[in-house]
């Protein structure tokens, strides 16, 4: 696993000062919700990407504009789909490892976008990571979290597939549907309501994407972005900001602290880690990159600060900073911190709620390819265990008690002293 | 002849037997033994009551045996009680003398007593015994007896046995439902000590490990008071269901296999040994390996130890027991036990042999009866104590109030 991260990361900061798009970076739409999201992004400038649409539903598929579409059919399904289920999603990418495999290869870099709770991107997914990661790509996930009015059902799925992926992608972060309540208002139309959380999905991935192609001036690897969402299984914020003019470094940090997703900078206050990459033109002055950091630095103090600059020919008199905060969930911070949080993690997205980014506000889950660089997206990134395949326990309950199964059992220090001493010492009798 | 005032009986409703023991006080007051019933306990899991009409005629079987042997009518009986709910701890009370001579009085001891049992239990739980250790006057450490002495402040330390009511009641109505009076309970681990140790032993230090069949009873005495005690859900019970996981055969055989090659100790030289298990026609059941067997019952009698030794280790006690550690109730009859208990506890370990009890030779030599035997001289000592205080606080009682007008 180990040898995987570090050496596409090793090979990168050479890459990336030089000729910044030789990455091979795939990105997968997977299941419904995931090709859509990966349609609107065909859209925008992510040119030096590869995009595959992954579908159990010929449909979807037809419908998609990636250039690689791959459809997981076998005749149990009839060509319906999973119909929800993603046993039956795990069980067809499963069957078809090789195929995933053969379309991961090649890859540095691999995106996958997907919506959990349904059958195909809950099923496919980790199993797409784990192909990904097999044959020695980078595995980011960007997925959405349903709506908590979809179903329990649809929650609880959602959610165990979020376990699945978290050991074995390198990075996901995770929008919670239901947290683009606090972006609409009462009027807002459910498609809007769904443009606006996959604008903000949309909005995270290409915040990764220009922290890997934009040549750096002060290179932040992907490795610390890893590193960052790694081992940190609360929410991650994010925030992507961008200004123009020449009071821009000023204005992005009114814009930052005034970022609903930040919660006004409280989510900052609680972070103990913060990424903050900044991309401007040619003619960004290390005095603006001091202010905008010093200005970060003060609003969390406790929090290891990484921070990178970058120059894009086409950004001339502007400057944009996306930033992405994570908070170690054993830190206690004070509950507004994390309430804060927790309200920044889930995505919200709403072309109405965010007054700086209409027009990006506008994405939508089912089509909304026009993204503007104005959008100020904040993300809950949720970070899960690094790439590292766990070993699964199953429950071991099946030592009975005998005569003592129905009495009161003897609980010391949180042992059952009922079940034979050498069952819990592990002494094995050959 | 008819009174009966001096036999007293301990009744022990343990988890494999019921026991009840007939003693007379002597002349001397010593309490000698004359009478024994038992029977098979049927509805008792880990100490506590969980069948009661089982047990019911159980306790009915054992004490109509007593009572045949000693050929005596038994009216009451001093129980003992037992269960993982049983916790001791040590608290200190403190009363002002407030006489005007500053003398302590016997009501002054009454009084102290009384406040230190006066203390925050859950209201489920009930204080079984207060038992004091020592007095202090005016913060003089170590006054065993400060009735006549003057002072204005005095303390006792008392060790509290607590346990939750509605389980130690159970015993107490099943008993009563035969027609029997309680004259009190007693913990089970106590009255073993009581039967145990002489008081020589008691000033050294002692550890008294009561291994019963569903519960592990302990005391600790030390310079001559109790000091702590506890008592572990767990037992030889536990050793026979662990045997009859370990090698699956039926708890009852696992109970047979226990008593004929059991051993607390894995000796090298049963490796490879195994028993074959036959039906009555003389067919091969199952072949056990004493390795195994052996192995399953020496981890769990260690643990046991290793608990124990736990909690001495909390409580600061360890380095109090000098006169070392005695082992009784069933457990203690398993092979090499005292050496398991020798290595896990560190002192030496002896079997545990009743003291000043005389009586029938064929009782008092079983480890499994010490505890009704001491529950039998619990009550010889309430007894006298009982007699003296009529006497002694009913004179003292109006001196003091005749000096005082």
């Amino acid at each position: 696993m180990k040898i995987n991260m570090e050496t596409p990361v090793a090979a990168i900061p050479a890459h990336a000062v030089e000729s910044p798009r030789t990455r091979a970076i795939k990105i997968f739409g997977v299941g419904g919700a995931g090709i859509v999201l990966g349609d609107a992004l065909n859209q925008s400038e992510f040119s030096g990407a590869s995009f595959a649409a992954i579908d159990t539903d010929a449909q979807s598929l037809a419908a998609s504009s990636a250039t690689v579409k791959i459809h997981l059919e076998t005749k149990l399904l009839r060509g319906l789909g999973t119909g929800g289920d993603p046993e039956r999603g795990h069980a067809l990418a499963e069957e078809q490892l090789s195929t995933l495999k053969a379309a991961c290869e090649g890859a540095d870099v691999v995106f996958i976008v997907a919506g959990l709770g349904g059958g195909a991107g809950s099923g496919i997914s980790p199993v797409l990571a784990r192909a990904a990661k097999e044959s020695g790509a980078l595995v980011l996930a960007f997925v959405t979290f349903p709506f908590i009015c979809e179903g329990n059902r649809r929650q609880q799925q959602a959610s165990d597939c979020l376990e699945r992926l978290r050991p074995v992608a390198d990075g996901v972060i995770c929008l919670p549907n239901q947290k683009a309540f606090k972006l609409i208002d009462e009027n807002t139309s459910v498609f809007d309501t769904f443009r606006i959380t996959g604008g903000l999905l949309v909005e995270g991935i290409r915040g990764v994407w220009q922290l890997l192609t934009r040549p750096g001036l002060i290179q932040i690897h992907f490795d610390d972005l890893c590193r960052i969402v790694r081992d940190r299984h609360s929410e991650c914020s994010f925030a992507f900001v961008e200004t123009s003019g020449p009071a821009r470094s000023r204005e992005i940090m009114e814009k930052l602290l005034a970022h609903p997703l930040l919660d006004e900078g409280r989510a900052l206050t609680g972070a103990n880690a913060v990424l903050v990459s900044l991309t401007g033109g040619k003619d960004l002055t290390m005095a603006e990159v001091n202010r905008v950091m010093e200005k970060i630095g003060q609003q969390c103090e406790s929090a290891q600060i990484i921070m990178g600059a970058a120059i894009d020919s086409g950004m001339a008199n502007k400057l944009s900073v996306a930033l992405i905060a994570a908070k170690n969930p054993a830190s206690t911070v004070d509950s507004s911190t994390d309430a804060s949080k927790q309200d920044i993690l889930p995505i919200e997205t709403n072309g109405d709620g965010l007054p700086e980014n209409p027009r990006f506000g506008n994405r939508s889950l089912p089509s909304s390819p026009t993204h503007t660089r104005e959008p100020i997206v904040s993300r809950p990134v949720r970070k899960r265990d690094k790439g590292k395949l766990l070993q699964t326990q199953l429950p071991l309950a099946i030592v009975t008690k005998g005569r003592f199964d129905k009495s009161e059992p003897t609980i010391h220090k949180g042992e059952d002293l009922d079940i034979p001493t050498y069952i819990r010492r592990g002494v094995p009798l050959n | 002849m008819f009174d009966d005032s001096n036999i007293i009986v301990g009744l022990e409703i343990g988890t494999s037997k019921v026991c009840a023991v007939v003693g007379e006080v002597n002349a001397e007051g010593l309490l000698n033994v004359i009478g024994l019933g038992q029977a098979r306990s049927r509805g008792v899991r880990k100490g506590e009551i969980a069948d009661t009409q089982q047990a019911e005629e159980d306790v009915r079987n054992a004490i109509v045996e007593a009572e045949q042997m000693a050929d005596v009518e038994i009216r009451s009986i001093y129980l003992g009680v037992t269960g993982g709910h049983i916790r001791g701890f040590n608290n200190r009370g403190v009363h002002p003398v407030v006489s005007a001579d500053r003398e302590i009085s016997e009501e002054d001891i009454q009084d102290v007593i009384k406040n230190a049992k006066a203390i925050n239990l859950p209201t489920e739980n009930s204080v079984i015994h207060a038992i004091r250790q020592h007095f202090f006057v005016d913060g003089q450490d170590g006054v065993t007896n400060p009735v006549g002495m003057l002072g204005s402040r005095l303390e006792v330390d008392v060790h509290v046995v607590h346990g939750i009511t509605n389980r130690l009641q159970n015993s107490i109505r099943l008993v009563k439902g035969l027609q029997l009076e309680v004259e009190d309970i007693v913990f089970n681990g106590l009255a073993s000590s009581l039967a145990l140790l002489t008081g020589e032993q008691k000033e050294l230090g002692a550890l008294v490990i009561d291994i019963g069949g569903g519960t592990t009873d302990y005391v600790v005495y030390a310079d001559g008071v109790t000091k702590h005690t506890g008592s572990l859900a767990v037992g030889g019970d536990h050793v026979s269901n662990d045997l009859a996981y370990g090698l699956k055969v039926p708890l009852s055989r696992a109970e047979k296999l226990k008593l004929e090659h059991g051993s607390a100790l894995l000796d090298p030289q049963c490796k490879g040994q195994t028993v074959t298990i036959t039906n009555e026609l003389g067919m091969v059941l199952k072949v056990v390996s004493i390795e195994h067997l052996r192995q399953i019952m020496s981890l769990r009698l260690e643990e046991i130890f290793q608990l124990i030794a736990q909690d001495l280790e909390q409580a600061g006690l360890t380095d109090y027991l000098r006169s070392g550690v005695f082992l009784c109730g069933g457990g203690a009859r398993i092979p090499h036990i005292s050496q398991l208990a020798e290595h896990v506890l560190q002192m030496s370990v002896t079997q545990g042999q009743t003291q000043s009890i005389s009586g029938l030779k064929s009782a008092l030599d079983q480890p499994e009866f010490i505890t009704a035997i001491g529950l039998a001289k619990f009550g010889s000592f309430k007894n006298r104590k009982r007699e003296s205080r009529s006497l002694v606080s009913g004179l003292r009682g109006m001196f003091g109030r005749l000096l005082q007008k």
